[in-house]
């Protein structure tokens, strides 16, 4: 960290201590806890681009299986849907779905040419019909009981700081499925790879109401923090609120909304930590020498696709660990927000603004472009009407001002075209 | 005459559909495959450049409308065309030469093109949005349909019904005379071969004196043209949303590498696979089951293996199970 590093930072936390200052300190504390977020998908980005070259377009993909955590670990079991059978029938089809994929796999490895096809085919179509078979029944018994509320099989009824690293092992799940696959082949492909495989979470998360309510979303989900209303109620909060000149309704968003920011600055921590120290190992150096040149790494006895799995692996993980983050900070889950746009591209955008290859560098990407995410669009809206204003009613001018909303599209995309073409290494680069 | 119905029923709801989604296809995986024969790499701004275009399109269409100019019983977005391809061949030409050409003189890794195209796709997309809104926008006009369902009933007095709108009759024949154009310049024209001798080996075709620039500026032209008539013809088939081709993209890329990236061929018999799957595993079977099967075999439910939300995953499964077998794809692409 030198001088300019440090005035960096400096200059991220003035500008949201500046919007606590002018706008209100909850907005503030809002941008400030989804930037810590926004800062630990970066790294998790920048460890699979900054140090092993890896292009992952699917990041919305492994954020919302993060989130899908939450809601499977913490909240309560239906029990009416586990005593009607439907529950454990419902297992047991996936259970029966995956022994089938193993079983393929299993016969792809054993058999030789027509053979294993012909098995391949067998075990494949008949499996899914057997699985079909038993799943269908089982998913009507679930979605049937009071679908107003439930329609799903609920959660296990742990604590949500549980749902935390669960998420970041499902995340972990996704990708070693893609890496298996896709790495190892053209960097393209595991783009592309990706690409379909985000698409697909988020096509299953919104349509399979037995997982998480699919498109009716699932709200209040526990949280690892007290909730305003017991703050409002505790007269002891209430006094002390006083004594600092605040009422209590303020204070009590403002209190949850820093216990968060403590958690999600531990978290933060301890990750910029372990990176720090993975990529200035043996390890990190082996990854960059892979990234800079495969064909010598390789030469040098590194299987460099094994490497390049587990990083991707690695990184995915933290994604889902942050996508379980969000969730439990919004306290529910709706698979209708997750657009490639917002968390697969702005964070693309954080990691090359920040740095790639330096988590220094993705960690002020993250703040920074969160920061300018969330003020753009004002910023737009004023600049059109600023355009505008001499302008006289009309079609044109009602036009001009509807599009400001896709100005972000615009600006960030140009930024990361700018920042790409003229300043590549990024605002921290890498040493 | 059950045989006959379910043949009929067969027609109207999966091999019409699915002949007219996979010459749209088709056309789109064409472009990015002579993009990625001839810039070696995958262009992920394709479908927006497709969504550009087809606005450009629709705009010229509502001022010809407005002037009261009609092509009969085609659609008038046909008349509209050669404007917009002519548009969104400039935009994608200034684009080389603002972003693509630095990268290329600098020999820059394929990854870091592939994300430039990202970004690139963002702009454009903002540009569309900006310029013709998020909305959706349907904007056939002329004949609705070629053969109508009530209209086949009656006179065949078959119980199924056939129809053949004109906007899939059309995408038939555009997407075979446009291919069958992009062939003949592929294999006949002076310009056409250089190309191809550009894509199989670079450094031979620039020692024999192949103008590298020229080549890679007809090939934008060509794969602009090919996205605004393929975006044209999806939005005159189904309606243009700004989103949709965005979404399009997946199975646009997973058809280009089933047939093998870089091989026109494969594009086409990819777009075609593909569409013939996604709506082959999606369509409810029951209704075709019924007229065939007797009665006791015929089925309870709707016989629908997918349902229609995870269209997508069908080429997503298709292209892993390519990537895991056969990674040059079908037809013997250009690289792993």
């Amino acid at each position: 960290m030198n001088t300019r590093n440090i005035l960096l930072f400096a200059f991220v936390a003035f500008l949201i201590i500046f919007e606590g200052m002018t706008a209100s300190w909850n907005t503030a504390l809002g941008i400030l806890n989804m930037g810590l977020i926004s800062a630990i998908l970066a790294l998790g980005v920048n460890m699979q681009w900054g140090y092993a070259g890896l292009f992952n377009v699917g990041i919305v993909g492994f954020v919302a299986l993060g989130g899908l955590a939450p809601v499977l670990i913490a909240t309560p079991p239906v029990t009416e849907v586990w005593t009607a059978g439907g529950g454990f029938r419902l297992i047991l089809a996936l259970l029966m779905g995956v022994a089938i994929i193993a079983l393929a796999i299993a016969l792809n490895h054993r058999l030789k040419g027509r053979q294993r096809v012909l098995a391949l085919l067998v075990t494949l179509i008949g499996g899914f019909f057997l699985f079909r078979a038993v799943f269908d029944p089982a998913v009507e018994v679930v979605e049937a009981f009071k679908p107003a509320t439930y329609s799903n099989l609920g959660g296990l009824g742990l604590p949500v700081l549980v749902a935390w690293p669960v998420g970041g092992l499902l995340a972990a799940g996704a990708a070693w499925v893609i890496g298996k696959t896709a790495l190892g082949l053209r960097s393209d492909y595991l783009a592309i790879a990706t690409l379909g495989i985000g698409e697909i979470i988020i096509a299953v998360m919104k349509n399979e109401d037995w997982l998480a309510r699919g498109v009716k979303n699932v709200i209040s989900i526990p949280r690892p923090v007290p909730y305003e209303v017991d703050l409002q109620n505790s007269t002891s909060f209430v006094e002390r609120a006083a004594s600092f000149g605040t009422d209590p309704v303020t204070a009590s968003t403002i209190v949850v909304k820093l216990l968060y920011a403590a958690l999600f600055t531990v978290i933060l921590l301890a990750l910029i930590w372990a990176s720090e120290k993975a990529l200035n190992s043996p390890w990190g150096r082996m990854m960059r020498a892979i990234r800079d040149n495969e064909v010598a790494a390789e030469a040098m006895g590194k299987d460099v696709t094994r490497r390049h799995l587990q990083i991707f692996i690695l990184g995915s993980a933290i994604c889902g660990l942050a996508g379980a983050m969000i969730v439990t900070l919004d306290s529910q889950l709706t698979p209708g927000t997750y657009n490639p746009l917002r968390f697969t591209f702005l964070i693309w955008v954080m990691v090359i603004v920040g740095g790639s290859g330096n988590n220094w560098g993705a960690v002020l990407g993250g703040f920074l472009i969160w920061f300018l995410w969330i003020k753009v669009e004002p910023w737009g809206n004023g600049l059109m009407d600023f355009i505008t204003s001499g302008m006289a009613d009309g079609v044109i001018k009602s036009h001009l001002q509807d599009s400001a909303a896709h100005m972000r599209l615009l600006t960030m995309g140009l930024v990361l075209l700018l920042v790409l073409r003229f300043s590549p290494r990024g605002l921290i680069p890498e040493r | 005459m059950d045989i006959l119905n379910a043949l009929v029923a067969l027609l109207n709801f999966v091999v019409i559909p699915a002949t007219s989604y996979g010459a749209q296809l088709a056309l789109g995986a064409l472009g990015v495959t002579l993009i990625y024969g001839i810039l070696r790499f995958s262009n992920f701004a394709h479908g927006d450049t497709m969504a550009f275009g087809t606005g450009m399109v629709i705009l010229f269409t509502w001022w010809f409308q407005s002037m009261g100019i009609h092509f009969g019983p085609l659609p008038t977005a046909l008349l509209a065309l050669p404007f917009g391809i002519a548009l969104t061949a400039g935009l994608v030409l200034a684009t080389d030469k603002a972003v693509y050409q630095f990268y290329r003189k600098q020999k820059a890794a394929p990854v870091i093109l592939v994300i430039v195209s990202m970004g690139v796709m963002f702009v454009m997309n903002g540009i569309t949005r900006f310029i013709i809104g998020v909305d959706e926008i349907r904007f056939a006009d002329g004949g609705r349909f070629l053969v109508n369902a009530n209209d086949f009933k009656k006179s065949t007095g078959l119980a199924e019904g056939l129809a053949f709108k004109s906007t899939q009759a059309l995408t038939i024949v555009a997407a075979v005379i446009v291919v069958a154009l992009l062939f003949w310049f592929l294999n006949k024209t002076r310009t056409g071969k250089s190309m191809r001798a550009y894509s199989d080996n670079e450094d031979l075709a620039l020692l024999s004196g192949i103008n590298p620039e020229r080549v890679v500026k007809v090939t934008w032209i060509i794969a602009a043209g090919l996205a605004t008539i393929a975006g044209t013809l999806y939005g005159l088939d189904k309606s243009f949303k700004a989103f949709n081709y965005f979404q399009l993209l997946l199975p646009i890329f997973a058809s280009a590498i089933v047939g093998g990236l870089g091989s026109p061929i494969g594009a086409i018999a990819g777009g075609f696979l593909i569409a013939f799957s996604e709506v082959g595993f999606t369509y409810a079977w029951k209704k075709v089951a019924t007229y065939v099967l007797p009665e006791s075999l015929a089925p309870d439910g709707l016989a629908q293996l997918l349902s229609t939300d995870y269209k997508f995953a069908v080429s997503f499964a298709i292209l892993i199970v390519v990537l895991l077998f056969k990674p040059t794809g079908l037809f013997k692409g250009k690289s792993v």
